[in-house]
């Protein structure tokens, strides 16, 4: 049977533990650890667990999706429904319309071959091998009634046909359309170099039975980036007693999600989990034996490493190339879109039938100052997929706006890392309950003088009560007395990175004079 | 004029509170005559169990940290147990016992104790043979989970009636009808001193013997001060034999109200899941936390400021029923979906023995549906326990046809 755990939701209350100690783990305080796919025996644990949890974040593939008999099914104007993207995105965005409902056709198309799967554990369980990469299946759906078409890439988009067509030549006719194609790992950006054996990403499913086989041969590993991926990797490579070294351009590691204060403290655990921390560097060449085989890495403070697996973890590449010269607002920055998630075209306007949700979505958040976030988020592409499959179906009167804070989880040399909000809207940053020096804390994130986010290192249970602050503006720093706060918080600058966002790529002319001949055309969308 | 909150503390509505709730639920938080704040629908109770301003540790209030009892007294005060402390110290001691209890330490501790629970309830149901009536609370559900903590935690449970008078005046102190707070804390610091005068004689002896039971791990190990493990050992043991005894009497109560629940339980013992879950919900042991909370600050909720020292009641039975949250809340559906309910509270505090309630609640209310043979209820409402805090059946008189072999299939 097949299980996946919403760790946006767990608080780390262990009663899946108590109830199925064969499937789930929690190795500290916090940290889930579980089986995706456990064999029939333990179905009776499995269950006991999914009723046990306190906050029904077990999601199992016997749950059947009730229609709503009621709903908005009934515009007869909607018959074709395709989504492009059959990840997860795509298949709750899928199940959301069956419940909600829609009794039309519906086509999942997905480049990969195979089911669908859940990324989150491939750095986790998959790597340090408590799992194989072929078992991280999401539930089944299979009263979703679609049709499936695996394996065939989308490579183009006609919207005034109202048709995608495929790396195979088809072409497959919508009313409405979903695009929720994701994001790549970006790969080594010399593409000798890339080709090495032992440099490789992680994004995949076949990915991560790669590394987990050459991690399994006990090398030594070069982690390139320390974002969270890149932190989770190194992470493994501890339990697995494997020596690892980070490469970090910037100051800290986890610096572009949370800021220079915390990840100042990452890099605490880091070191004190024996990663060999290099930050504020780069790795200027990766090089190779006679047979291509990775030997070293070169760094720019002139220091050279003797590797045999070098990870490049800089980071996710949109999947948005299918749709140049579509007329939508495609390019290196996501798709475009409203917060009702309908795509923008090149004009900046919405079409009616075109929606966008996941990582590849580029949508206006109201909470922080509409600014268009795309988030690479487990939770937000749940979520978002919901919005976007209500308003597929839904007149324009009804539309929801995607306004959900996000929220997301790492787990890292034992600890469990959660934020809500957008911990990088800030100037300041206060640790308002725990202990840093425990590992068990709270930092909150203000923005002028409001809270903007919270990150929980091991204290999950007081999120919502933030995301509850957040979501009432309330002045920043809390500075009402608390459980757990030995001292008044102290407000210090968050340290977040100035960024550069990938839509300033876009170049974009004007042509045509008369109000009605005037039209925008993206000539370029970025690098790729 | 009585509020509603003190229509419900009323022990003549302890049979049936829950038309009550719908009033109490109008004003979701309740200013009471005496200053406290009464909490009653289901997302401000959910709120504030996660609000850090919301203390458990009554210490906060002068008049309660002040308490001395007698210091020629032989037996010496107490520290509060863990769920009246905050974080951080709440937290050290809470993982100190989970360590030989629950995860990371000890996770196939609660489902490893399977067999024996089996065991104890056969026996408990082979006991009955012969009688034409029986009380479900006296001859079952008080019983089992006794002998179940007892074992656990080392406690031996020929001991039963010297701890179970100390335990009754306990929880006695939870109730609110019984005297003022700063009354009724004295009274539990006097009993919680003797309790933990006996328990400290028990832990020497566990500490020259140790057992594999939960005790002697937390005298041996050495990382808790020893008025602390007693502290925890009074509670474990008031608890664990409290708590689920109401489940277990209020769940044969419950199925015995609606036959074809307990019909298909008969049928599927697998069903008994969701009936525990549901039961929790429907019919909790726990219509409020005895440990009352206070406010650090002033806290803004649900259009009313609970001032900073406000003494805060959550009536978590009341949430339970709230149909802003559940459909058709007076309805008992072990089918209903997202059962989100607050049987075990929630947030730091979250029941501590959940799992074992759960367990034995499901064990239980399995074997004696299929054991029992034609139930029926002698009185309907049984008479009910005083306090409204810990709400169950005092007794549970059912007539039966007779018991069924244990090793009878379990469909008939």
């Amino acid at each position: 049977m097949r299980v996946v755990v919403d760790l946006t939701k767990c608080q780390g209350y262990g009663q899946c533990v108590f109830a199925a100690p064969d499937v789930f783990r929690m190795p500290h305080h916090e940290t889930l650890m579980y089986e995706l796919d456990p064999d029939e025996t333990k179905r009776d644990q499995v269950l006991r667990a999914a009723a046990a949890c306190p906050v029904r974040a077990l999601l199992l593939d016997e749950e059947i999706t009730e229609r709503q008999e009621k709903a908005s099914a009934g515009n007869p104007d909607i018959g074709r429904i395709v989504i492009v993207g059959a990840s997860l995105a795509g298949l709750r965005a899928a199940a959301t319309l069956r419940r909600e409902g829609y009794a039309g056709a519906l086509t999942l198309i997905g480049d990969e071959p195979g089911e669908p799967y859940d990324r989150p554990p491939l750095s986790k369980q998959v790597l340090s091998g408590q799992i194989a990469a072929a078992d991280t299946m999401l539930p089944r759906r299979d009263e979703l009634d679609a049709e499936w078409i695996r394996g065939v890439a989308a490579v183009g988009l006609d919207l005034a046909a109202r048709q995608v067509r495929l790396a195979d030549g088809r072409a497959v006719g919508y009313d409405r359309l979903l695009i929720a194609t994701g994001v790549r790992a970006r790969p080594w950006p010399d593409p000798q170099e890339a080709a090495l054996d032992g440099v490789s990403v992680l994004r995949s499913r076949q990915d991560a039975a790669e590394l987990r086989r050459r991690l399994a041969s006990g090398p030594r590993v070069l982690v390139i980036g320390g974002g969270f991926t890149g932190s989770e990797i190194a992470s493994v490579c501890r339990e697995l007693d494997l020596p690892v070294t980070v490469a970090e351009r910037g100051p800290a590691p986890l610096v572009g999600a949370l800021g220079g204060v915390v990840g100042r403290i990452a890099a605490d655990m880091q070191r004190e989990n024996g990663v060999d921390l290099r930050c504020g560097v780069t790795v200027t060449a990766l090089e190779g034996d006679r047979d291509g085989r990775l030997r070293r890495a070169r760094l720019s403070d002139g220091s050279v490493l003797d590797v045999d697996l070098a990870v490049a973890a800089l980071g996710a590449v949109r999947n948005v190339e299918w749709l140049d010269g579509s007329g939508l607002a495609a390019g290196a920055w996501g798709v475009g879109c409203d917060a009702g998630c309908r795509a923008f075209d090149v004009n900046g306007i919405v079409c009616d039938d075109v929606f966008v949700a996941g990582d590849v979505a580029r949508f206006p958040h109201p909470v922080y100052g509409y600014q268009f976030l795309t988030l690479e988020h487990w939770g937000n592409a749940v979520s978002q997929a919901h919005v976007a499959a209500h308003n597929m179906i839904s007149p324009s009167g009804r539309l929801r706006p995607h306004l959900s804070l996000p929220v997301f989880w790492s787990a890292q040399f034992g600890v469990n890392i959660k934020s809500v909000g957008v911990p990088t809207f800030a100037d300041e940053v206060a640790i308002v309950q725990g202990s840093v020096e425990e590992r068990r804390f709270v930092a909150v994130y203000g923005h002028r003088g409001r809270i903007t986010a919270a990150v929980t290192f091991d204290e999950a249970m007081w999120l919502d009560f933030y995301r509850d602050l957040i979501e009432r503006a309330a002045p920043f720093p809390p500075d009402f007395a608390m459980v757990g706060r030995s001292a008044p918080p102290r407000a210090v600058p968050a340290e977040i990175p100035a960024r550069i966002p990938a839509i300033h790529d876009a170049t974009v002319v004007v042509t045509g004079h008369n109000p009605d001949e005037r039209r925008a055309t993206l000539v370029s969308a970025g690098a790729k | 004029m009585t509020t509603t909150y003190e229509t419900f503390l009323d022990y003549a509505n302890r049979a049936d509170p829950y038309p009550l709730f719908p009033q109490l639920r109008r004003t979701p938080v309740a200013r009471q005559p005496d200053g406290s704040y009464v909490v009653s629908t289901y997302r401000e109770i959910v709120a504030l169990l996660h609000d850090p301003r919301v203390s458990s540790d009554l210490r906060n209030l002068p008049e309660i940290a002040n308490i001395r009892i007698a210091p020629d007294d032989a037996a010496p005060q107490l520290p509060p147990e863990f769920i009246r402390r905050d974080p951080p110290d709440h937290d050290r001691l809470r993982a100190m016992v989970m360590k030989h209890f629950g995860p990371p330490g000890a996770p196939g501790r609660v489902a490893g104790m399977e067999s024996r629970m089996r065991e104890i309830i056969t026996e408990l149901i082979d006991g009955l043979a012969g009688r034409s009536r029986i009380d479900v609370v006296d001859d079952f559900a008080y019983p089992l989970p006794v002998t179940v903590i007892c074992e656990m935690l080392g406690v031996p449970r020929p001991d039963e009636p010297l701890f179970h008078k100390w335990s009754q005046i306990a929880v006695e102190t939870n109730d609110p009808t019984t005297g003022t707070i700063v009354e009724r804390n004295r009274r539990r610091f006097e009993t919680l001193a003797k309790l933990g005068q006996y328990l400290d004689g028990l832990a020497d002896a566990h500490q020259r013997e140790p057992g594999d039971d939960l005790l002697s791990a937390l005298v041996t190990d050495g990382e808790m001060a020893r008025p602390d493990v007693l502290s925890t050992a009074a509670l474990l043991l008031i608890a664990g034999h409290e708590t689920t005894v109401n489940l277990i009497a209020n769940g044969m109560l419950t199925l015995l109200r609606h036959p074809h629940v307990l019909e298909r339980l008969r049928q599927d013992p697998g069903y008994a899941v969701n009936v525990v879950e549901e039961l929790l919900r429907y019919e909790p042991p726990i219509h409020m936390p005895g440990p009352r909370r206070t406010a650090l600050a002033d806290i803004e909720i649900a259009g009313t400021t609970i001032p900073q020292g406000s003494v805060i009641v959550l009536v978590l039975a009341s949430g339970n029923r709230d149909p802003a949250r559940f459909a058709d809340p007076d309805r008992f559906d072990p089918d209903r979906r997202d059962n989100q309910h607050l049987g075990f509270g929630g947030g730091i505090h979250y029941c501590f023995g959940a799992p074992l309630a759960r367990l034995e609640t499901r064990l239980a209310l399995t074997e004696l549906t299929r054991r029992l043979v034609e139930p029926r209820l002698v009185a309907d409402p049984p008479p009910y326990r005083h306090t409204p805090n810990l709400r169950g059946p005092l007794h549970l008189l059912l007539d039966i046809d007779g018991i069924r072999s244990a090793h009878s299939a379990s469909t008939q």
